[in-house]
């Protein structure tokens, strides 16, 4: 017993060896409060200017028709419903064709099929979204959307709605494909036991099984469509302010489109201070607040979804 | 036997599954649509692009912005990515693996790390342009003047700002990857070091981190890939928009704390510039670098990550 005490002492191994320990410990601690200190030093850039933009603006300005930050024109609404109308487009594209892929992949293609088209649609998912923006403004305008109205210019938000669409559909399909591979293979077997067809059983059985991840994957998706940028800014027209509409093939802006001109607009505000100092610059952070906060809430609704699917299989 | 072959023809379905068979159709339609958004927008790309690219050859990738389109390359753009992407790697990585290994080898699982957890995956889902308004607050402004309103230390809407504003966006994708690559770690390879009498910070070093590297190899790299696309928290830190772009023989850190551009930000302004020859020819051709240094940087990832899986 007494030699076990001693023992034990020496166990513990040398006091360099734990100081070194307890320094790694911390390091590595600091590391991990550095992204809490990101979210709070988000929060406070955001909304130290947007209390300032509220204060400094008639509040009347807000409702008033158009969105022209220069002339002293604040209309939320304009952009609400344009990045309504761009997010739900994309929603109308990315919903089908994301859930059908992933359906596949998941349900239907052989091993060998699947190890071909899934890197094809992973490229998919790495096009840049200013590339995504090019071919909606050069492609889908002219081969899709005039053809579908005749009267519709080159920049539209439909045209950008779609492009965002095809942006978004890859990480549809491959949060829903997650989730569907996640369903037990009993389940599918059980089915096929009690004569179940394949489509039955992929519907029916498969689908509600998985249905907690596809909300998820629908919910991430529009997220990440009110928060894309660069397709909106380059094929939705509207730059500089845009005319209240609730037309797709009229151009328009959204919120985040109203971010990117106002940051590339002549008087060049990104250089802080000078002549952009004025209340089209702080609107610029009160833009970026109620973005975060949109998506902050729908991130955590689908955060929500995502662990059911972990916590029942 | 002879039961099973009895009932066998019964079994059979009667008739051909017309509906099952339609449904399968409709999904893989689907699947092809998607690709045919991929094939058109290349072919579009290269068909705009190319012609550029074939007559100038390596002169459009060695030229300087420019307001004459003949003359106009992307060689600042190039060397602006290529820095923001390598400012990333050195700033991100290392913090953002650090984290992972301090979320999944070293805290317990109390409320503060739930909430960390829950924090990070919420910075994943944050639009890339609210950290470009975190990068004008933080690095643009308050770094980037002193008190008596001269340069600070990023020197304003300089490459230092804008890479650094890259890697807090990209941070949180590192850390995720990394911590589910961690996670995959048997944990009987860590009880084997700790029997053997290593130290938690050893068996981090030469067990959990070795073994899952290639998972966050391919986590980082994807990483790096999607920093050199993005354009909205370039535009927000002030990276370079125009024609007209100079910069002099510069020392290192007057190159971080100097004015800079990148590839994406060359496209969105070109893209958005009336003249044709630029909106139509140089854009889509800047376009095609743009999509060769990121699938480079892919294949990157794959070839690294097959190599590392062999040598296991």
């Amino acid at each position: 017993m007494a030699a076990l005490v001693i023992d034990d002492n020496s166990l513990t191994g040398s006091a360099r060896r734990r100081r070194k320990e307890r320094i790694v410990r911390r390091a590595f601690l600091c590391a991990g409060l550095s992204s809490m200190a990101i979210s709070v030093a988000i929060v406070l850039s955001l909304l130290g200017k947007s209390i300032g933009f509220l204060r400094n603006i008639d509040l009347n300005t807000l409702t008033d028709a158009g969105w022209y930050p220069r002339l002293g024109k604040f209309d939320l609404s304009t952009l609400f419903i344009g990045s309504l109308i761009v997010t739900g487009i994309a929603m109308i594209i990315a919903t089908p064709l994301g859930l059908g892929a992933a359906t596949y992949l998941a349900e239907y293609a052989n091993p060998r099929t699947r190890k071909i088209l899934k890197p094809m649609l992973e490229i998919l998912a790495g096009i840049p979204s200013i590339v995504l923006g090019f071919f909606a403004f050069r492609w889908i305008a002219p081969n899709v959307v005039q053809n579908l109205n005749a009267d519709a210019g080159l920049f539209s938000l439909l045209s950008a709605g779609i492009g965002v669409g095809v942006l978004v559909t890859p990480l549809v399909a491959s949060v829903t494909e997650d989730a569907l591979r996640a369903v037990p293979r009993t389940l599918r077997e059980a089915s096929y036991g009690i004569g179940a067809r394949k489509v039955t059983t992929t519907l029916r059985v498969v689908f509600p099984a998985a249905v907690s991840g596809i909300v998820a994957s629908l919910i991430l998706a529009a997220s990440r469509a009110i928060g894309e940028t660069m397709v909106v800014a380059l094929a939705a027209g509207g730059s500089g302010g845009a005319v209240f509409t609730t037309d797709p093939f009229q151009e328009g802006q959204t919120i985040t489109a109203a971010m990117a001109s106002l940051a590339s607009g002549t008087d060049s505000i990104a250089g802080g201070g000078g002549k952009g100092a004025g209340a089209a610059f702080s609107s610029l952070f009160f833009l970026g607040l109620l973005l975060f906060l949109i998506t902050l809430l729908l991130n955590f609704i689908g955060d929500r979804f995502v662990a059911r699917v972990r916590e029942k299989y | 036997m002879s039961v099973l072959v009895a009932t066998e023809p019964r079994l059979r379905p009667q008739r051909t599954d017309w509906a099952g068979l339609a449904f399968a159709m409709a999904l893989l339609l689907c699947l092809l649509t998607c690709f045919a958004f991929l094939a058109a927008l290349l072919s579009q790309v290269f068909a705009d692009g190319w012609g550029t690219l074939a007559d100038r050859g390596t002169e459009f990738l060695t030229s300087e912005l420019s307001t004459s389109p003949r003359r106009s390359g992307v060689a600042q753009a190039i060397k602006g990515s290529l820095l923001l992407a390598g400012f990333v790697a050195v700033v991100a990585f290392p913090l953002g693996i650090a984290t992972a290994v301090y979320l999944e080898e070293y805290a317990k699982n109390t409320r503060v790390t739930r909430l960390m957890r829950l924090n990070i995956r919420n910075l994943a889902g944050v639009p890339s342009v609210v950290y470009g308004l975190l990068g004008l607050t933080v690095f643009v402004q308050l770094l980037g003047t002193d008190m008596a309103g001269g340069e600070g230390i990023t020197g304003g809407r300089s490459l230092l700002a804008g890479g650094l504003t890259l890697s807090i966006l990209v941070l949180p994708v590192v850390i995720i990857t990394a911590s589910e690559s961690l996670a995959a770690v048997p944990s009987v390879l860590r009880e084997g070091a700790y029997g053997l009498g290593a130290t938690q910070w050893e068996v981090v070093r030469t067990v959990a981190v070795p073994n899952a590297i290639p998972g966050i190899l391919t986590g980082t790299v994807l990483a790096l890939s999607r920093a050199l696309g993005e354009t909205a928290p370039l535009i927000l830190t002030g990276a370079f928009l125009g024609n007209f772009f100079r910069t002099p023989d510069q020392s290192v850190i007057e190159t971080f704390r100097g004015d800079y551009t990148a590839l994406p930000m060359v496209i969105y302004n070109w893209a958005g510039e009336a003249k044709k020859e630029f909106k139509l020819e140089l854009a889509p051709a800047a376009i095609i670098v743009l999509l060769a240094i990121t699938l480079l940087c892919n294949a990157g990832a794959v070839i690294l990550r097959t190599r590392f899986e062999r040598s296991e």
